[in-house]
């Protein structure tokens, strides 16, 4: 029992401390691929650290929403790693507390919060991006809702645990259309959700182009550095969602000891190197959608879904 | 209904299911290569279904089937219309339709469903375990196709449309009727060559005349009738 709790929090503190290792992977091989030597891989480390010990300037315009969002930003991405399966393939102390609907909701939570605190200084780019990450947010609420559906139905249960169990069981079932179209479809939901491109360039300054950045453009200090590192929890839950849950869900601890504990940190971060080949490769060859194409990609990935679930429903 | 699933069958599935994609990918491309190349991976998967299919209860027929369509539609057919029609008209970026993509996607959507539920009671009579995935899909990619061919305005979209219904209706009867005479395969085949170069040497003629070959121009009578 206590052992069960323990694992929950190092889940939780192996997914904080390498959620910034994953970002500077990740630009590092961008710029490796455009022929560039790109910053060092613990760049956002650094950068971390340099925000909490810098001075917080907030506007007298502002209001509790603004101050009170960072936390949230922060806190949500974590409550929803307490859910999911990172590194244990047996349930973990909090596993029944919210299912994966749940963990949506929560998450969108947080998106709600950033999106509102961008519209509370005055600033003019704010409510444009704030405007622009809600069209993608709710274009991509029935995308997640059908991904949900979909995999519940196939695995009888909505638990994160419990569908990874049952939905690689023969190894057969990998080839099987529904899964193969509902992994498509939760990666074009990833692109979307954690700012990518070709929905959004997230390496982008300039805040005419900005749709997700945006949520970020007033803070500083500390409240700065929160923001940006729970931008990359979300992305890290996201990926290990993807991963534990629809792909790969092998390689995770069995046994209740520390010692499979142990083993099972460098294969899932294994998985999420090669994940992030898979990112930089996709990245790397495609553009920026124009604004109003994004409805276009997002439709489409609402169909590869739905079409999982036909695929599902009427064929079994 | 419930047959015991082999690798074979999961991977016919597979290959009914990634059919279904590029049909949907026909329907939400913007660009005249785009429309050509989905309908390549089409005919691709629809040969390597046949492929499949042609391989556990072995019938040299169905891989004969396979082989056919493999060289026609994803070689023959973009090399013939490279040839009969003008280069101007693939370097078009956007195609004009009568609807916008994510319209026409939830259209498809819908017309998927429609095919799955008319095929349920057809399905219900007995059919093997293959004809569950392609019956549906091909009728999906038959009514598909003929939403293609209503929406698109342009010419060679057009035309891929009808090809696509063709392949539909291809998909559907290697797994009901896969006993058809190896002639009637053939006759069919060259069939669908003729009928590409007939419309691509239209659609030369078209260009060549009026300078686009954008169909909704063409219902006026006057040639000020370019827009």
């Amino acid at each position: 029992m206590t052992a069960r709790i323990a694992f929950n929090f190092v889940q939780v503190a192996v997914v904080m401390v390498f959620a910034p290792l994953l970002a500077g992977i990740v630009s590092r091989l961008k710029e490796i691929v455009q022929s560039k030597h790109g910053p060092s891989i613990i760049q956002p480390y650094r950068d971390i650290w340099k925000l909490f010990h810098k001075d917080q300037v907030i506007s007298e315009e502002s209001s509790w929403i603004f101050r009170f969002t960072p936390y949230l930003v922060f806190i949500t991405p974590i409550f929803v790693t307490l859910l999911i399966p990172v590194l244990t393939s047996y349930p973990l102390f909090f596993a029944f507390m919210g299912d994966m609907l749940g963990g949506g909701f929560v998450l969108a939570l947080g998106g709600f919060f950033a999106t509102l605190a961008a519209v509370d200084t005055g600033n003019p780019y704010g409510p444009m991006g704030a405007s622009r990450t809600r069209l993608v947010g709710f274009l991509a609420e029935p995308v997640f809702m059908i991904v949900f559906f979909t995999v519940s139905f196939v695995a009888g249960s909505t638990i994160p645990y419990i569908v990874q169990q049952r939905w690689v069981n023969p190894i057969s079932n990998f080839f099987e259309p529904t899964h193969v179209l509902i992994m498509l479809a939760f990666f074009m939901l990833i692109l979307a959700e954690g700012g990518r491109i070709p929905v959004d360039n997230p390496s982008g300054h300039f805040e005419l182009a900005m749709i997700d950045e945006s949520k970020g453009l007033e803070y500083s200090g500390p409240a700065a550095a929160l923001m940006k590192w729970g931008g990359q929890i979300k992305l890290f839950v996201l990926i290990s969602i993807f991963l534990n849950v629809l792909v790969t869900p092998w390689g995770l601890a069995r046994t209740i000891t520390v010692h499979d504990l142990a083993v099972a940190i460098p294969l899932v971060l294994a998985k999420v190197f090669v994940f992030a080949l898979v990112l930089v490769a996709v990245e790397s060859s495609l553009a920026k959608l124009r604004l109003f194409r994004i409805s276009e990609f997002l439709g489409a990935a609402f169909v590869i879904s739905v079409a999982a679930m036909i695929a599902w429903v009427f064929v079994v | 209904m419930t047959q015991p699933t082999t690798l074979l069958t999961q991977l016919n599935a597979l290959a009914g299911s990634f059919f279904l994609l590029s049909t949907f990918g026909m329907v939400a491309t913007r660009q005249v290569q785009g429309c050509l190349r989905f309908f390549v991976l089409q005919s691709v998967f629809l040969a390597s279904s046949a492929f499949l299919l042609g391989l556990h209860p072995l019938s040299w027929h169905l891989i004969a089937v396979a082989i056919i369509n493999l060289v026609n539609k994803p070689i023959l057919i973009p090399w013939l219309l490279r040839r009969t029609v003008s280069e101007e008209v693939y370097t078009r970026r956007e195609i004009t339709q009568v609807l916008n993509i994510p319209i026409s996607l939830l259209i498809a959507l819908g017309l998927t469903i429609g095919s799955y539920y008319l095929a349920a009671p057809l399905l219900q009579v007995g059919a093997g375990l293959p004809a569950l995935v392609n019956l549906p899909v091909g009728i999906a990619a038959l009514l598909l196709g003929a939403y293609i061919l209503t929406v698109r305005r342009e010419a060679v979209p057009q035309l891929l449309g009808l090809l696509a219904m063709e392949n539909g209706a291809f998909f559907a009867s290697i797994a009901i009727a896969p006993e058809l005479h190896l002639f009637v395969e053939l006759v069919v085949a060259f069939d669908v060559l003729i009928a590409v170069f007939v419309i691509g040497v239209l659609t030369r003629a078209i260009h060549e005349h009026i300078g686009t070959t954008d169909v909704g121009s063409l219902t006026a009578l006057k040639e000020e009738s370019l827009r």
